[in-house]
C-alpha cells in the first residue's frame, strides 16, 4: 500500500496555502511534516482526508480499498478532540468506534491507554492529557490503514509519549502508513522528514 | 446501519443529559400556552376558538430553540470531521441526527399537546386533532429547522439568524397545520383535505431539508 501525492496545491481564502508539493508514504513508513506555524501542515493533513478540497494535484492510496476515498481509509486525529462531555469516557469511545465501524472491546482499547480506570467518568471532567489519550483510544479501536495525525504528542505526559510511540511503532509493523504534522521528534525511529517552506 | 444507530444514540443522549435542549422546548410551550389565557381574559368562547393557534404557535416558536445547536455543536468540537471520513453519506447523518432532534423535542410538544389544550378550553375531539396535525408537523418544522442549522453552522450566535431564516419557510406548515385543526372541530372544510396537504409537506420538507442541509454543511467545510 502506497500514498501518492504529487503536485498538490491548496486555496483557503483566496491565500495560496499549499502548491507544486509531492510526496509518497509507503506501508511500514511513517512521514513527519515540519515546518513554521502556518505554513500549511494541518492543511496537508485535512487535504488527504478529504475535509479541505485541492484545487491542483493528484492524490491517491495506492493498494487501498478503491470503493472507499482515502478519507473513509485514514484516521484523522486534529486539534479538535469530537469528544462530547455530557457523555461518559466509554460512551465517547464506544460511539466513534461503532461509528466508524470498529468491532474492538472498548474496555481493551482503554486500558491500552491507560483510561479503564475512569471508563464511566463524564469527559468534561477529563484533563487535556486524558482527553487527548482518549482520542488516539479511538485509532487502536478501529482499524484503518493510514493515521493522518496532526501534533499527535501535544498535551501527552512522558509516559503517554512513549505509549503512543508504541501504538505507532505497532501500526507500521503491521503495515500501516502514517503521516504527522509536527513541531519536534513525535517517538518514532527515524522516519523520513518533508520539510515545507523556509529553507526547503 | 450500527453507525447510524449509534449517532441516533448518541445524539438522543446528549439531548436529554445536562445541558441538551430536550426539556426546553416542552417547558417554553408550556409556559407559552399558560401565558395566553392570562393575556386574552376569561372568555372561554373565545380560547376555544383560537387555542388551535395558540398550539400551533407555542409549538412552532419551542421547536426552534434547541435547533442552534443541532450540528453547530458537531462542526466546533471536531465531530463534524469524523463523520464526514466516516464513510456515511452525510445526507443520511444529517437526516439521523434531525430525527434524533425530533424525537427528543418534537415528539414531547405532540404529547404535552393534549393536555396543554385543558388550559385552552379545548374538547377532547378539539384536542385530538390539533395533536394529530402536530404529530404530522413538527417533524417538518425539524427538517426546515435543519436547513437553518446547516445554513448558520459557521456563524457565532447564529441562533437569531437562523430563527429569522426558517420562521418564514414554515408558514406553510403553520396553514396547514391550523386550518386541518380548525377543519375538525368546526368544519366546514372535510379535515382530510388540509390535513393530506400537511402530510405532503412534511415528506417534502423532510427529503429537501435533508439535501439541502448536507450541501450547506459541505459548503461550510470548505
Amino acid at each position: 500500500m502506497r500514498l501518492l501525492g504529487s503536485d498538490l496545491g491548496c486555496i483557503r481564502g483566496g491565500r495560496t496555502v499549499l502548491s507544486g508539493l509531492g510526496f509518497t508514504v509507503s506501508a511500514g513508513e511513517a512521514l513527519v511534516v515540519l515546518g513554521p506555524n502556518g505554513v500549511g501542515k494541518s492543511t496537508l493533513l485535512r487535504l488527504v482526508a478529504g475535509l479541505v478540497r485541492r484545487s491542483k494535484g493528484e492524490l491517491s492510496l495506492e493498494g487501498g480499498d478503491s470503493e472507499l476515498s482515502i478519507g473513509e481509509q485514514a484516521h484523522y486525529l486534529g486539534h479538535l478532540d469530537a469528544l462530547k462531555p455530557s457523555l461518559t469516557v466509554r460512551e465517547n469511545l464506544t460511539f466513534w468506534s461503532r461509528y466508524l465501524g470498529g468491532s474492538a472491546e472498548p474496555q481493551v482499547v482503554l486500558a491500552a491507554v491507560g483510561l479503564d480506570g475512569i471508563a464511566e467518568l463524564p469527559a468534561a471532567y477529563l484533563s487535556a492529557g486524558q482527553r487527548r489519550r482518549l482520542s488516539v483510544a479511538r485509532l487502536l479501536a478501529v482499524r484503518r490503514p493510514l493515521w493522518l495525525l496532526d501534533e499527535p504528542t501535544s498535551a501527552l505526559d512522558t509516559n503517554a509519549q512513549t505509549a503512543l510511540a508504541g501504538f505507532m511503532a505497532d501500526h507500521l509493523a503491521g503495515g500501516g502508513l502514517i503521516l504527522a504534522a509536527a513541531h519536534g521528534p513525535i517517538g518514532l525511529r527515524a522516519p523520513r522528514e518533508l520539510r515545507l517552506g523556509g529553507s526547503s | 446501519m450500527t453507525a447510524l444507530i449509534a449517532l441516533l444514540v448518541r445524539d438522543m443522549r446528549l439531548a436529554i443529559r445536562v445541558g441538551g435542549g430536550a426539556p426546553i422546548g416542552v417547558l417554553f410551550f408550556l409556559i407559552v400556552v399558560t401565558l395566553t389565557p392570562f393575556a386574552i381574559g376569561p372568555d372561554l368562547a373565545l380560547l376555544a376558538r383560537i387555542g388551535p393557534a395558540i398550539l400551533w404557535l407555542g409549538a412552532l416558536l419551542a421547536s426552534l430553540l434547541a435547533l442552534d445547536r443541532l450540528v453547530a455543536a458537531d462542526l466546533e468540537d471536531g465531530s463534524l470531521d469524523l463523520i464526514l471520513t466516516a464513510g456515511v453519506p452525510l445526507e443520511l447523518a444529517v437526516a439521523v441526527k434531525a430525527v434524533a432532534h425530533w424525537l427528543t423535542t418534537g415528539l414531547p410538544l405532540v404529547v404535552a399537546a393534549p393536555l396543554l389544550g385543558l388550559l385552552l378550553n379545548l374538547d377532547p375531539a378539539a384536542t385530538g386533532a390539533v395533536a394529530l396535525t402536530l404529530l404530522a408537523g413538527t417533524p417538518a418544522l425539524t427538517f426546515i429547522g435543519l436547513i437553518g442549522a446547516a445554513v448558520t453552522v459557521t456563524l457565532r450566535r447564529g441562533g437569531l439568524l437562523l430563527a429569522i431564516l426558517v420562521l418564514p419557510l414554515t408558514i406553510p406548515v403553520l396553514i396547514f397545520g391550523v386550518a386541518a385543526a380548525n377543519a375538525a372541530i368546526v368544519g366546514p372544510m372535510p379535515f382530510a383535505t388540509p390535513f393530506t396537504i400537511l402530510c405532503g409537506i412534511a415528506l417534502l420538507s423532510i427529503v429537501a431539508g435533508t439535501f439541502a442541509a448536507a450541501a450547506a454543511l459541505r459548503h461550510a467545510m470548505e
